[in-house]
């Protein structure tokens, strides 16, 4: 499809190249807060991207989307206090656990449909955190610092903290990437379908459950990589990675970007991130601030930011949508 | 002699003390119109959720093409060749009209394991739905979402649907409700040509329509058919009669 004008079409672009040049800027004025601020908001961003797939496009409101950030998180954290410190087992293990706890949840929280699919991924993963806190040989509730960061032999220096950005924005790419691919395949058909109408998807034809299972597994994946990230970001591990309250922030990128959209959780993660950190300079009450501001895109942008970023900004030049508009009432 | 393509054997389905099945026995054989008319609350709609795989019978067997179906779930009903439309207009709104052909379609084409290619550009789904679409005369309203087509729109979609999964027998529930008498006779056009190929089983409030198109007709009331035959048949039937015209003798009946 030819990009029409519109508003999304700049900001995107430009967001991507202000990620891309960052490092330039920071590495020019010596600003490695801002370089540790955009790591953690691209590792984040990842998460909401992989929430995405399962809550934007696949209809599951998942509650306990941080679980895997802290499985991941965990298997980096666990193996390096064990003496494995090579990548090339760590991350591979992380992937994996993350994807087995997703296919245990998914089995049996996609049984349920609405509030109590939302209530039950909430207490698998308040049951893992509770896990996490009770892992006494691993720092219990006061978690586990990472004395070194996963080691990739020559590859990769994960501790050049240019090199680790660049690292994170490559992997939240390919997500982004993997994910746009993934929703436009007919696996991807099935899924939309079964957010808009199950009923009619079994109707004609399609097993839902091991399709939206998959999907799930997925994204419990992702998000096990963005755990990895995290801890080797932190160098430390703590049960408050999976916490409720950040399965909840996980869930306002993705509706503050816009579900279901390619870039949205970027967006989301972006903005929320930044206002964040802006507000809490202003203000220790900066809470006040955000809680109205999300209600108001709630309330008044369904699409989130990305919704509002599809305004045409030469409104003669797209005619298409104009005149669908008119039509499209037979 | 053969089996009837789809034969229901004394099937019954309660609902606390309404019987919406009671013992109902129905054989469909292959290449029948065969229509359930009653009146309201007779229980056809409950017939088609048994026969489509939604509702679980209490007791009865259903046969399709000659195997037990009675217990399979809807998916591999249609799988089999059973496809319904719904009465109450059930499509994938945020989706085009052509966009939810090709969901049909490819439910019936191999699994859908497939993560990589672009599901819109793929002509081996388009281009049957795309036909599909055509059938029912929806052909120029392909790239239409379907928030924005009309009622009887919607109707045509949900057989074009039905249709794109290549079944052998098609369920319609009340495929005309609604529909204004120029749409009705459309579709009465569209039903007559697809009988020629298909065995389907129409419930349709529809008197005039139901008598064109219909090989025979049963009727069905308080959840017990009272009468099969050919519309003649039906239509010089007492008993029928009576339930449409008063139906506390039919209580006294059952």
């Amino acid at each position: 499809m030819i990009a029409a004008p519109n508003a999304r079409n700049l900001l995107v672009p430009a967001l991507l190249a202000f990620l891309l040049l960052l490092p330039v800027y920071t590495s020019l004025s010596g600003n490695t807060f801002l370089l540790t601020l955009f790591t953690r908001i691209l590792i984040l961003a990842l998460a909401a991207t992989s929430l995405n797939l399962i809550l934007g496009y696949g209809g599951m409101v998942s509650f306990g989307h941080a679980a895997y950030l802290g499985i991941g998180g965990y298997a980096i954290g666990i193996l390096a206090s064990e003496g494995v410190t090579s990548g090339f087992v760590q991350w591979p293990i992380a992937l994996a656990v993350s994807a087995l706890a997703a296919l245990v949840i998914g089995l049996l929280c996609l049984r349920t449909r609405g509030l109590y699919f939302i209530m039950i991924t909430l207490a698998f993963a308040q049951m893992i955190y509770y896990v996490g806190a009770g892992l006494a040989r691993y720092g219990g509730d006061d978690g586990l610092t990472i004395q070194r960061r996963s080691q990739f032999g020559g590859w990769l220096n994960l501790s050049n903290k240019t090199m680790f950005y660049y690292l994170c924005l490559a992997l939240l790419l390919a997500t982004i990437y993997l994910v746009w691919r993934l929703v436009n395949s007919r696996f991807g058909m099935v899924i939309q379908g079964a957010r808009s109408n199950e009923r009619r998807m079994r109707s004609i034809g399609f097993p839902t459950f091991r399709y939206r299972l998959t999907c799930f597994v997925i994204a419990g994946t992702l998000c096990g990589l963005s755990g990895a990230l995290l801890a080797n970001h932190t160098d430390f591990v703590s049960p408050a990675m999976m916490y409720w309250t950040r399965s909840g922030d996980l869930i306002v990128m993705v509706v503050l970007g816009g579900m279901a959209s390619t870039f949205g959780p970027l967006i989301g993660a972006v903005a929320l991130l930044v206002l964040e950190e802006a507000l809490s300079g202003i203000t220790e009450y900066w809470q006040i601030i955000l809680g109205p501001l999300l209600l108001l895109v709630v309330l008044f942008a369904r699409r989130g930011i990305d919704g509002l970023l599809d305004v045409s900004i030469f409104p003669r030049l797209s005619p298409a949508k104009a005149l669908e508009a008119k039509v499209g009432r037979g | 002699m053969a089996e009837p393509l789809l034969r229901i054997e004394g099937l019954t389905k309660r609902f606390g003390g309404v019987i919406p099945s009671d013992h109902i026995s129905l054989d469909i054989p292959d290449g029948e119109l065969h229509a359930v008319i009653g009146p309201n609350g007779a229980g056809k709609t409950t017939l088609i959720g048994q026969l489509a795989g939604e509702t679980a019978p209490d007791s009865g067997q259903i046969r399709f093409s000659g195997a037990d179906i009675t217990h399979l779930p809807t998916w591999r009903r249609s799988q089999l060749g059973l496809a319904r439309s719904f009465q109450i207009t059930s499509l994938f709104p945020d989706f085009t009209a052509l966009d939810n052909v090709a969901l049909a379609v490819q439910a019936h084409a191999g699994h859908s394991f497939r993560f990589w290619g672009d599901a819109r550009r793929d002509a081996r789904l388009r281009a049957p739905a795309q036909a599909a679409l055509d059938r029912v005369g929806l052909g120029d309203r392909a790239d239409i979402l379907v928030s924005n087509l009309s009622h009887g729109e919607h109707r045509q979609l949900e057989i074009a649907m039905a249709l794109a999964t290549r079944p052998r027998m098609l369920l319609l529930d009340e495929p005309m409700a609604g529909m204004s008498p120029e749409q009705s006779a459309g579709m009465v056009r569209t039903l007559r040509e697809l009988k020629q190929e298909l065995t389907i089983l129409l419930i349709e409030h529809d008197m005039e329509a139901v008598f064109a198109l219909a090989d025979r007709i049963t009727v069905l009331v308080y959840g017990r058919a009272i009468a099969s035959g050919s519309p003649d048949a039906i239509r010089a039937n007492s008993e029928v009669r009576e339930a449409y015209l008063g139906e506390q003798q039919v209580v006294a009946h059952g």
